[in-house]
């Protein structure tokens, strides 16, 4: 044990004692970003892409937290945000609308489904888990889309966002977009102090080697399970916020198809470093906005009528664009940096 | 009149089991010989139900359709199979997950760019068009009995084939323990690509045979893929009796589960609230099996790893 621990110590100082620039500039950049939207034109295009961008940045941070931390590959995350959202639609059309009650009610909700399914998934292993995590969300999935009182398959829209404490400063974009962010940085901090805590190292145990931990005395239910409830009530309130900003609540929001993107965020911007997934999340959607355009302003040898056909046909640029990711850029796009400034 | 229903459901249940059975043996053998997650495997089943429908309008016969689809969907499993997928044998199952998700986002959209959004649809063949009366007043399709008859034959030439033949015998062994039929001087690598390249064609030819009856669009092979993972992960994976007798479960209980739920409640709940209850119930009945079967017995009824 006394070797382990040697082995560790120097990996452990190193990373507590390196400052990391990068999750305070991208933290700046969305706080600095509202003021040059307003200068931009779109204003109200800009904040409502960027808030969107901060939800699944949320949503995929707390994927982060098992899935970087604690190699969980949930593939139902999107479940939780499915639990936000329909509580906050839910109790709106019942006329419960202000958000200091929502939200609660949203986390109990996430907390105890987390809790419940995250103690039958978890004594499965590796391909078992992700499968009946992908399961319990399909699940989910499934009763959303026969609630004919909450609009079924097509869907519930939310006559108004959530009231604060009786005020409705949310319709304002600008007041949402703060909430988002704060909402962000607040779980941000909160999950950098549980992986820098003991829980967080018992953890990053758990993922290296659990017959390891257990020898030396711990048992990683437990730990894994208070992970995987902290994370889901994360991405329950990314659900939430995006009720709100959407406006609007669907079945489609946590389709499998969702769960994967989630983990396509997190792996794209670089597992278990928190902040990467947010990086993920921002890469993820501006793409997903803006490769049209971009397929169309690249294609300009071709004639008209293949460009608006292949701009139209994103996805089968982005799909290939995934893959080669996979195989070639290892550490996503937090490696790439790292192995910039490294030489 | 009750007893003619729960046959012809049972009969359906029977069928969409032992087409579900059609993919996941395939996907079982990926997994268990390579421990390979491929979720694009249900894209081979969009493929499969795509290429029988440019076939067949180009020859104007479902039999030379399905003939042609066959060797296509084999030579395209390979294709992918050379071009992706040994890539990523040696890579782990999150990265595995995201490459595959990659190729599911890319033939969707392939599909629609080739043939359009809008639904195909291909007409059931000539001779198995009529219905044919199997008890006294219970009238089921020729077709759908075809269905169920080749899956059955299918199953069979695949038992057999899995279980007397020396391929069969090594994709027992590399489902039990890849490494070790390695290091006895096979060449699993190879041994994978045959077994990916039979599992992509019966996923095509599940496709190709459920054309006629379903509608041919892009990502109708999404929803069955999920399927067909709860039926090996049921089954166990590696193991081609556990998916069998997973995917008529799966069948029965789903198919049965949608059409009686709603009645079984009503001698509980007032007729109202069990047809609600019954209607949100019924999709999620599946998805509470496997996770009790999961419960109970953590990897699966016939888990093939030791």
């Amino acid at each position: 044990m006394a070797e382990l621990t040697q082995a560790r110590a120097p990996s452990m100082s190193s990373a507590v004692a390196r400052f990391d620039p990068l999750p305070v500039f991208i933290f700046a950049m969305f706080a600095a970003a509202p003021f040059l939207a307003s200068t931009s034109g779109a204003e109200g295009y800009v904040l409502s892409l960027l808030t969107r961008v901060m939800i699944f940045g949320l949503a995929a941070m707390s994927l982060d937290l098992i899935l970087g931390y604690g190699a969980l590959v949930s593939f139902g995350h999107a479940a939780f945000f499915g639990i936000g959202a329909y509580t906050v639609g839910i109790m709106a059309s019942h006329g419960v609308e202000d958000a200091l009650i929502q939200v609660p009610v949203a986390l109990a909700a996430s907390a105890f489904f987390a809790a419940v399914t995250g103690a039958i998934s978890l004594r499965t292993k590796g391909v078992y888990f992700i499968m009946i995590t992908l399961a319990f969300a399909q699940m989910l999935y499934f009763l959303a889309s026969s609630l004919a009182a909450y609009g079924g398959d097509d869907g519930l829209t939310l006559s108004t966002r959530s009231l604060v404490a009786g005020s409705d400063f949310l319709e304002n974009d600008f007041a949402l977009y703060g909430t988002t962010l704060a909402c962000l940085l607040g779980a941000y901090m909160l999950s950098r102090s549980i992986v820098k805590s003991r829980f967080g190292r018992v953890l990053r145990g758990t993922k290296e080697n659990t017959v390891r931990m257990e020898a030396i005395g711990f048992q990683p239910l437990p730990f894994q399970l208070t992970a995987y409830v902290i994370s889901g009530m994360m991405a329950g309130l990314a659900g939430c916020l995006l009720a709100n900003q959407a406006e609007f609540v669907s079945p489609a929001f946590m389709t499998w198809q969702r769960s994967g993107e989630l983990i396509f965020m997190v792996v794209l911007g670089g597992l278990g470093s928190l902040h990467g997934a947010i990086i993920g999340a921002a890469v993820f959607l501006l793409l997903e906005e803006f490769l049209p355009e971009i397929l169309h302003a690249a294609s300009f040898f071709l004639n008209d009528e293949l460009r608006s056909r292949l701009s139209e046909n994103w996805q089968m640029v982005f799909g290939p664009i995934l893959i080669l990711i996979v195989l070639f850029a290892r550490g996503g796009v937090l490696g790439f940096i790292r192995r910039g400034s490294h030489g | 009149m009750t007893a003619t229903l729960f046959f012809i459901q049972a009969l359906n249940g029977l069928q969409f089991g032992l087409i579900l059975f059609l993919i996941a043996a395939g996907l079982t053998l990926v997994f268990g010989v390579m421990d390979f997650i491929n979720l694009a495997h249900g894209v081979q089943y969009m493929v499969g139900a795509y290429l029988v429908a440019a076939f067949s309008a180009w020859t104007g016969s479902f039999g030379w359709g399905l003939l042609l689809a066959l060797p296509t969907a084999l030579a395209f499993g390979l294709l992918l199979e050379v071009l992706v997928f040994r890539h990523l044998y040696d890579r782990d199952h999150l990265e595995q997950v995201l490459a595959t998700f990659g190729i599911i986002l890319f033939l969707n959209q392939s599909v629609k760019f080739i043939w359009g959004a809008a639904p195909l649809s291909v007409p059931v063949p000539e001779v198995m068009s009529g219905s044919v009366e199997i008890m006294d007043g219970l009238l089921y399709p020729v077709y759908r009995m075809a269905i169920i008859a080749a899956g059955l034959v299918v199953a069979a030439l695949l038992y057999l084939v899995v279980s007397h033949t020396r391929v069969g015998m090594l994709v027992r062994a590399g489902a039990t323990n890849a490494s070790m039929v390695s290091a006895l001087g096979i060449n699993i690598r190879r041994l994978f690509m045959i077994v990916f390249g039979f599992g992509a064609m019966l996923a095509g030819f599940a496709g190709a045979m459920v054309a006629p009856i379903l509608s041919v669009q892009p990502g109708m092979g999404d929803n069955i893929l999920i399927l067909a993972f709860v039926v090996i992960v049921i089954g166990g994976i590696g193991s081609i009796r556990g998916a069998f007798l997973a995917a008529l479960l799966i069948g029965l209980v789903d198919t049965l589960g949608r059409s009686f739920m709603p009645n079984l409640l009503r001698l509980v709940l007032d007729p109202s609230a069990a047809s609600q209850t019954g209607r949100a119930i019924a999709p999620m009945l599946i998805y509470i099996f496997m996770a009790a079967v999961l419960f109970f017995r953590p990897s699966g009824l016939f888990p093939a790893k030791r």
